[in-house]
């Protein structure tokens, strides 16, 4: 039969505590999610007008699809833009509050960095370094245990993808000197 | 019977050492994406989809709806005991199956949970193998107006009949068929909204989008939560497996009618979420006593999972025969298509038997493997969430990373998945569904095709959607659905919404 004296406990001793105070609202947010999307609309648009955006003998212009599909996303922004606004002064919903914007930020600066240093050290080093870094950072646990499970994924990942599957990532200088 | 026959020809295809085993393979590693939170089964496809980059087309793709089936049996395993749905149509599956484990009857409600999985995605899988090469040879006769027309019926479904507010829907899939539109015209061969860029002229590749969009932003939401979690380790032992099936005939009229909901819905773009849903909902009202739902009871595992997984399974049927596909997931498959140089539609079923058949054959294989294979290796894979967040975070970025370099083999696709990954964060908590911009950028460009091949052939006149009546009713069908809750709010002012709203309660 079942064992659930066996019980599975996960802690989260850094969660983000519920009463942290909202850092933005969702209907500013979205206001301005709405302006970008109306401003790439206008972009969009203005391009594929220049392309050519008119019907000629043969059926439309290559430019004939996006010019309208861009007019439809502006009218649909600018639509969510007024109802943005007018839902501002209703209700004011929490869009992100600040601890939890200081986890996603714990997740995006390390990831950011990542890329950066994918493209300057190759791939297999700076996921290294993300793996290792992060679990001994954020997670808090301990170095030996973070540069072993660090190793071995990213060798794991060198052997299935460089070498078993011929999937070629990204290298840097530690591959070149290593003769890879 | 022809079906059945190119069955056999698809075993014989699949029963080989070297697909077995990657079919374990993608078990394996999909329940794997399926317990741990943060991923679920898009995500998962997409991350692992750059292993299969080199196999050839039939291997792949067994691998990777496999990975799909067992993330799908995945998520049952974290809903039961830990009372954490994987996906969102998990959800219904912890009303009753958490209570359960609570009872000390989690091996029951798992076992309860696999089979009907199970149940549902052969029942689906039946439909596909007798229906898809139907729909697919009657599809062979249609031409570029026809197949703009089912384009058009999908697109329209999606704004009509979707849940989110309309003009969030229709930003959405303008943005995604916009973005379809970067780079190299394919019907004039001029460039679009490149901007001069180099990098641009390639186009936006849809995977990569959807690496960012569903594994980015979901590592970024999860942080948002709490991710402690309590819940009960269980082992299944063949007792009690053996005495839920012997109850398994007294659910019969459950089990059948959670999958013709879930076939039902996940052909037309309703998706699992509602299928599972609605599965429960209808259990529920159709029991003698309705009020022991939600504290336990073996039907309202029953109903949800056979309902979802028929909608998860039958939603690559549209994909096969039509080349559209009918969940987030099959449109991750028909990327996958693409990449390895297969043209999804009607003449898949033509050109590619072995690899059709061979598809066909291996749901079947896979969902008998993946069942006796989650019911002896439950305890393992329900301690992987013991495994600290923080370390599991970094891997699937790396992940991520790979996965987009891989396609094309470039740097700016990994920038390019960091800012859809940005997008997909924001989009989901200011509720711009996905879904829509998903299907939008992988089919954005058949469709302009299909319109544009069409208005040569017409000498741009219209009335060619109109022009016999198998095509002017999907074109009409699709206007209609375009403007349903139009049309719905003036049929409940004449009067007709009673009966809508009994069904719906």
């Amino acid at each position: 039969m079942s064992q659930t004296e066996l019980e599975i406990v996960v802690d989260d001793p850094t969660a983000p505590e519920d009463d942290s105070p909202s850092v933005v609202s969702s209907a500013t947010v979205e206001t301005v999610v709405c302006l970008l999307l109306l401003a790439l609309a206008a972009t969009l648009g203005y391009d594929n007008w220049r392309t050519g955006a008119s019907w000629d003998a043969t059926g439309p212009e290559p430019g004939y699809f996006p010019f309208y599909l861009a007019i439809i996303l502006g009218g649909g922004s600018l639509y969510g833009l007024i109802a943005a606004l007018l839902a501002r002064r209703a209700v004011r919903e929490t869009f992100v509050t600040r601890a939890q914007a200081r986890r996603v930020m714990a997740v995006f600066v390390p990831t950011l960095l990542f890329c950066a240093a994918t493209q300057f050290l190759g791939l297999y080093v700076a996921s290294f370094l993300l793996i290792a870094g992060f679990m001994r950072v954020v997670g808090k646990i301990a170095l030996w245990k973070s540069l072993l499970t660090a190793f071995v994924f990213t060798a794991i990942m060198f052997v299935t993808f460089d070498v078993a599957f011929d999937v070629i990532m990204p290298k840097g200088p530690l591959e070149a000197a290593l003769g890879r | 019977m022809e079906a059945f026959g190119l069955l056999l020809h698809g075993f014989a295809v699949l029963l080989t050492w070297k697909t077995l085993v990657l079919m374990m393979v993608g078990l394996v590693l999909g329940i794997f994406v399926g317990v741990l939170p943060g991923l679920g089964g898009p995500n998962g496809v997409a991350i692992l989809l750059p292993l299969t980059f080199t196999m050839d087309p039939t291997s792949a793709i067994v691998m990777l709806s496999c990975i799909y089936w067992g993330a799908l049996f995945g998520g049952a395993i974290t809903s039961i005991l830990f009372n954490i749905p994987g996906e969102a149509w998990s959800v219904a599956t912890t009303f009753d199956g958490y209570p359960m484990a609570q009872q000390g009857r989690a091996a029951e409600a798992l076992t309860a949970a696999f089979t009907s999985s199970f149940i549902g995605s052969l029942v689906a899988v039946l439909l596909i193998t007798f229906l898809a090469p139907m729909i697919s040879s009657f599809a062979l006769k249609f031409g570029p107006p026809e197949f703009f027309a089912v384009y058009l019926l999908t697109f329209c479904s999606f704004v009509g009949l979707g849940r989110e507010a309309k003009h969030k829907t229709v930003i959405s899939m303008s943005l995604g068929l916009l973005l379809a539109g970067i780079g190299m015209d394919t019907v004039s061969g001029n460039l679009r909204m490149t901007f001069g860029s180099p990098e641009l002229l390639r186009g936006i590749n849809f995977l990569v989008a959807v690496i960012g969009l569903f594994g980015i932003s979901e590592i970024l939401l999860t942080m948002e939560e709490r991710l402690a979690l309590r819940g009960h380790a269980a082992g299944i032992s063949l007792r009690v497996v053996l005495s839920v099936w012997k109850d398994l005939p007294k659910y019969w009229v459950t089990l059948l009618r959670s999958s013709f909901i879930g076939c039902w819905l996940g052909i037309t773009p309703g998706g699992a979420i509602a299928a599972s849903f609605m599965g429960y909902n209808l259990a529920k009202r159709f029991a003698k006593e309705p009020e022991s739902f939600g504290k336990g009871r073996i039907e309202g595992v029953f109903a949800p999972e056979t309902a979802a997984h028929a909608s998860g399974t039958s939603a690559l049927l549209p994909m096969l025969a039509l080349g559209i596909p009918g969940s987030g997931t099959a449109a991750i498959l028909l990327g996958g298509l693409m990449v390895w140089g297969l043209n999804p539609g009607p003449l898949l079923f033509v050109e590619h038997k072995d690899f059709v058949w061979g598809l066909i054959a291996s749901m079947y294989l896979g969902n008998v493997v993946g069942l006796v294979l989650v019911l002896t290796t439950v305890p393992i894979f329900a301690s992987i969430l013991r495994v600290p967040f923080a370390a599991v975070a970094p891997m699937i970025v790396v992940s991520c990373a790979i996965g987009a370099y891989a396609i094309q083999n470039a740097m700016f696709d990994i920038w390019l998945m960091l800012g859809f990954g940005i997008v997909g964060y924001v989009f989901k908590k200011i509720g711009i569904p996905l879904a829509p911009f998903t299907l939008a950028l992988v089919l954005g460009n058949r469709a302009e095709d299909a319109f544009r091949l069409s208005m040569i052939g017409a000498g741009g006149d219209l009335k060619v959607f109109w022009s016999n009546g198998l095509v002017g009713s999907i074109t009409t069908l699709a206007i209609v659905l375009l403007f349903w809750p139009v049309i719905d709010g003036l049929l409940g002012r004449v009067g007709w919404r009673q009966q809508d709203k009994t069904a719906t309660q």
